[in-house]
């Protein structure tokens, strides 16, 4: 298997706008790039479809060059599929034609109608086919843009903040199309969010931008808990925490998971037993105790050490943690500053985290 | 009271002139539009400033200039003889050449508004969707900016029947050739022949009248215009 | 010109004495330069004043007819004129001619037309286009076909014939090369009583009908006695030495 399957190093510079990146990225998995506006973010999407050229460019994605100095694959040459903010569908075709409209310039036929069916599967708008762009809802047609960009089987999937547009409502109606797509798909996912929420359900890997370049990459739940990332300072800062289903008890209505080195017990999932599951904990929904509080009321109780403690406001801490035997999993706790001293809190401590409440992902 | 055989010449040879004017007006006009749409350049203001001028510049003013330009002494004139091809003022080609840049604006500026009102966004989506620049041009641009390029051949083809002056002063008003239905109408009127002139000049409003109809009731979404 | 006239009326009405009179002329464009001549001569003989206004014939036929408010016009024609008469739109009786034009073969190229050669150069026919004014709406043009039949040269040049809509588009034709030859007015060419640019020869009268520039007082100017004193002024001494000097003959 190819590690780093897609090399991009690209140097633009615009009045009051200048990026600067020289990127490796896993030839598998969804990958987020993640950054407020003006980040940078869809600038580099836009580069790597090759929708804004830049002179000095390189891009070479699975072993195939794309751009390298004056060579430049135009964007339409380029195996991808890439699904734009706004509905983009093109208002004088119907569904189906603009499904087709991809397909039937994207070469293999028989390749493409079996995407194009597994695509309508996986984003279930069979029964909108006939329909114009007009007569769909909004997160209707996004769907039906996300299908016209598998359909074309493309070896490269772009994704610019694909719910964006769209209200909460419709966002968590497409949400679990897309979960499905993450474990469907075999190709490379570039997925532009500023919604930590969205990048934590869904991606693996993670990009940070900021102002043009990249701040930080790697994997979702390492970046989510540094505490030296924007990420860990937001409001609804989070660690990110992948478990597999262990038992479920019907009684109590409850299901026990086991992550990285520990167990955690949550209220009682529709999911079969071993099943991968991604679960989220606020870092506002953790607190601290020096020893084990024995009885009471909050089931789970992780013993962990303090890997680093930082101040983020006048009043809170943000506290770094991991729990389990072999110290993977790690846990952030937002405490007030006052709970620290009255604590004496330390970074090497052994404390033990307890967590109000654990949200699951996907 | 009914055409002469000189009126129908004169009708038969406008709708030749407009009919070609205006297909050769979308193929001139449409990368004209298309550049001053997507262009960056610093060109772009000059150069739609002399694509307008026709809107400003009076019809026999417009004419005089294309005559010295055409003629035997001007720039044009020179390269059409190297080329073997003669004089253009005083033939139908002359007619067709001063038709085009007289109703050129005509046809550019509808056309560029819609090229500009649709955005680059359907030709990203399309580019990304495998398809080629002229495979974009043909099947995302032309039926997108539809109402558009229907509006300019609509005016380009009006434009080009009612045009009097230019024609004029390049045509040299001779039958069959360059005498056409406006002109055949103010040939009445100075003549004194108001009653043929009427009825001409009746049977020109009641034909536009009917064209730009047709032409509207196929169209029906003029939102953008 | 109708804008500017209310002001013209107060102007004239403070600084005029009783008896100075306003007229307004409707004038055809070939005449424009002699009937300036002729305007100031006349302000400064008779206190009276000319408006004048330049244009085409046909169309200042059809303003007059629809009540356009002019008071004297002098056409290109002798044709327009007693239409006029016959609609009653004018004083009866008051039609003359007050110029006869000359017709030219005129090039812009000196060489073209060697002295009192004009008739042998249409004999040879060795041009590609040859410029008239349209014959049925301009007395230039009918003069000028009149010529060619008279020479017996008309359907050998019928072909290379191109028309302008009025003698001064002819001119116009000629002078940019378009036309190697054209028929043209002398008043449009002359300059010092001789022919000013390139080549000419000068239509002998016998081959063409008289071309007779008609002028004549209109309804409106009935009670204008500057109507009346410009129609006078425009058979004397003076004014029929600016009409000689632009080319014009005279009726005897």
């Amino acid at each position: 298997m190819i590690q780093d399957a897609i090399h991009a190093r690209f140097q633009l510079d615009y009045p009051g706008f200048s990026l600067q990146v020289d990127l490796e990225l896993p030839g598998r998995g969804v990958t987020a790039l993640f950054g407020h506006s003006g980040s940078g973010k869809t600038t580099l999407l836009r580069l790597i479809a090759g929708l804004t050229r830049v002179s000095d460019g390189y891009l070479k994605v699975n072993g195939e060059v794309w751009q390298e100095g004056r060579e430049f694959l135009p964007t339409h040459r380029r195996p991808l599929g890439y699904v734009f903010q706004e509905a983009s569908l093109f208002p004088h075709l119907s569904a189906r034609a603009n499904l087709a409209y991809g397909m039937k310039r994207a070469g293999d036929a028989a390749m493409g109608r079996e995407a194009l069916a597994q695509a309508v599967e996986l984003l279930g708008i069979g029964h909108l086919l006939d329909r114009r762009p007009q007569q769909l809802s909004g997160g209707e047609r996004q769907r039906v843009a996300i299908a016209r960009a598998l359909a074309l089987h493309p070896k490269l999937l772009l994704m610019d903040e694909p719910l964006a547009a769209l209200d909460l409502k419709r966002k968590q109606e497409i949400l679990p199309y897309l979960e499905r797509l993450h474990d469907a798909l075999e190709i490379p996912v570039l997925y532009v969010s500023h919604s930590p929420d969205e990048v934590a359900r869904l991606a693996d890997t993670l990009v940070l931008m900021e102002q043009g370049r990249v701040r930080a990459q790697g994997p979702v739940s390492e970046l989510f808990s540094r505490l030296d990332l924007t990420l860990a300072q937001d409001q609804d800062a989070s660690a990110i925490i992948e478990g597999v289903v262990l038992s479920h008890n019907d009684d109590y209505a409850l299901s026990r998971l086991e992550i990285p080195g520990g167990f955690l017990t949550v209220a009682r999932l529709q999911r079969d037993i071993h099943e991968q599951v991604r679960v989220r904990i606020h870092a506002r929904d953790v607190s601290l105790a020096l020893d084990d509080p024995g009885t009471s009321s909050i089931i789970n109780i992780l013993p962990a050490r303090i890997l680093e403690l930082r101040e983020i406001e006048q009043a809170q801490v943000l506290v770094k943690l991991c729990t389990g035997a072999g110290e993977r999993t790690p846990l952030l706790a937002r405490i007030t500053r006052h709970s620290r001293d009255r604590l004496r809190l330390y970074e090497g401590q052994s404390v033990f985290a307890q967590v109000k409440a654990v949200a699951l992902m996907d | 009271m009914g055409f002469s055989e000189a009126d129908l010449q004169a009708i038969g040879l406008t709708l030749r002139l407009a009919s070609l004017v205006t297909v050769v007006l979308l193929i001139l006009g449409t990368p004209i539009a298309w550049w001053l749409a997507r262009t960056r350049s610093r060109w772009k203001g000059p150069v739609g400033a002399v694509v307008a001028l026709p809107l400003v510049l009076p019809p026999t003013v417009l004419g005089l200039y294309l005559l010295l330009l055409l003629g035997p002494n001007g720039p044009v004139g020179q390269f059409t003889q190297w080329l073997g091809l003669g004089l253009l003022p005083f033939t139908f080609w002359g007619l067709v050449v001063a038709s085009v840049f007289y109703s050129l604006p005509f046809v550019v500026q509808p056309i560029q508004n819609a090229i500009e009102a649709l955005g680059k966004r359907p030709l990203e989506v399309a580019a990304t969707l495998r398809a080629g620049p002229w495979d974009r041009f043909f099947t995302v641009v032309v039926p997108l900016a539809k109402p558009g390029f229907f509006t300019a051949a609509i005016l380009g083809f009006a434009h080009t029947v009612g045009e009097f002056g230019v024609v004029l002063m390049i045509g040299g008003n001779i039958p069959g050739a360059t005498r056409v239905v406006s002109v055949q109408i103010y040939d009445h009127v100075e003549a004194m022949e108001y009653g043929q002139a009427h009825w001409l000049a009746a049977t020109m409003v009641v034909f536009s009248f009917l064209v730009l109809l047709v032409l509207y009731s196929l169209n029906p979404n003029q939102r953008r215009f | 010109m109708r804008c500017i006239s209310p002001l013209l009326a107060i102007t004239v009405s403070l600084t005029s004495v009783a008896q100075a009179e306003e007229v307004s002329v409707a004038v055809a464009a070939n005449f424009t330069g002699p009937m300036q001549e002729i305007a100031a001569a006349f302000a400064e003989d008779t206190e009276h004043e000319a408006k004048a206004a330049f244009g085409s014939s046909g169309k200042f036929y059809a303003q007059i007819k629809n009540g356009a408010p002019f008071e004297v016009f002098l056409s290109a024609d002798a044709a327009k004129p007693a239409r006029l008469a016959e609609d009653g739109f004018t004083v009866p009786g008051s039609n003359f001619t007050y110029a006869l034009g000359s017709l030219v073969l005129w090039s812009a190229d000196a060489e073209r037309i060697p002295a009192g050669e004009g008739a042998a150069v249409l004999q040879a026919g060795e041009f590609r286009k040859l410029a008239i004014a349209n014959p049925k709406t301009a007395p230039y043009g009918a003069a000028a076909v009149a010529t060619l039949q008279a020479l017996d040269v008309e359907d050998a040049i019928k072909p290379k014939l191109v028309q302008g809509e009025n003698i001064a588009q002819t001119y116009q034709f000629v002078s940019t090369g378009n036309a190697e030859l054209g028929f043209v007015a002398l008043s449009q060419v002359i300059q010092d009583g001789e022919i000013g640019s390139g080549s000419g020869w000068r239509v002998p009268a016998e081959l063409h009908e008289p071309i007779r520039q008609d002028a004549v007082v209109l309804t409106q100017g009935k009670d204008n006695p500057a109507a009346q004193a410009l129609m006078e002024y425009l058979h004397g001494e003076r004014a029929r030495n600016i009409i000689r000097a632009y080319g014009y003959n005279l009726p005897e």
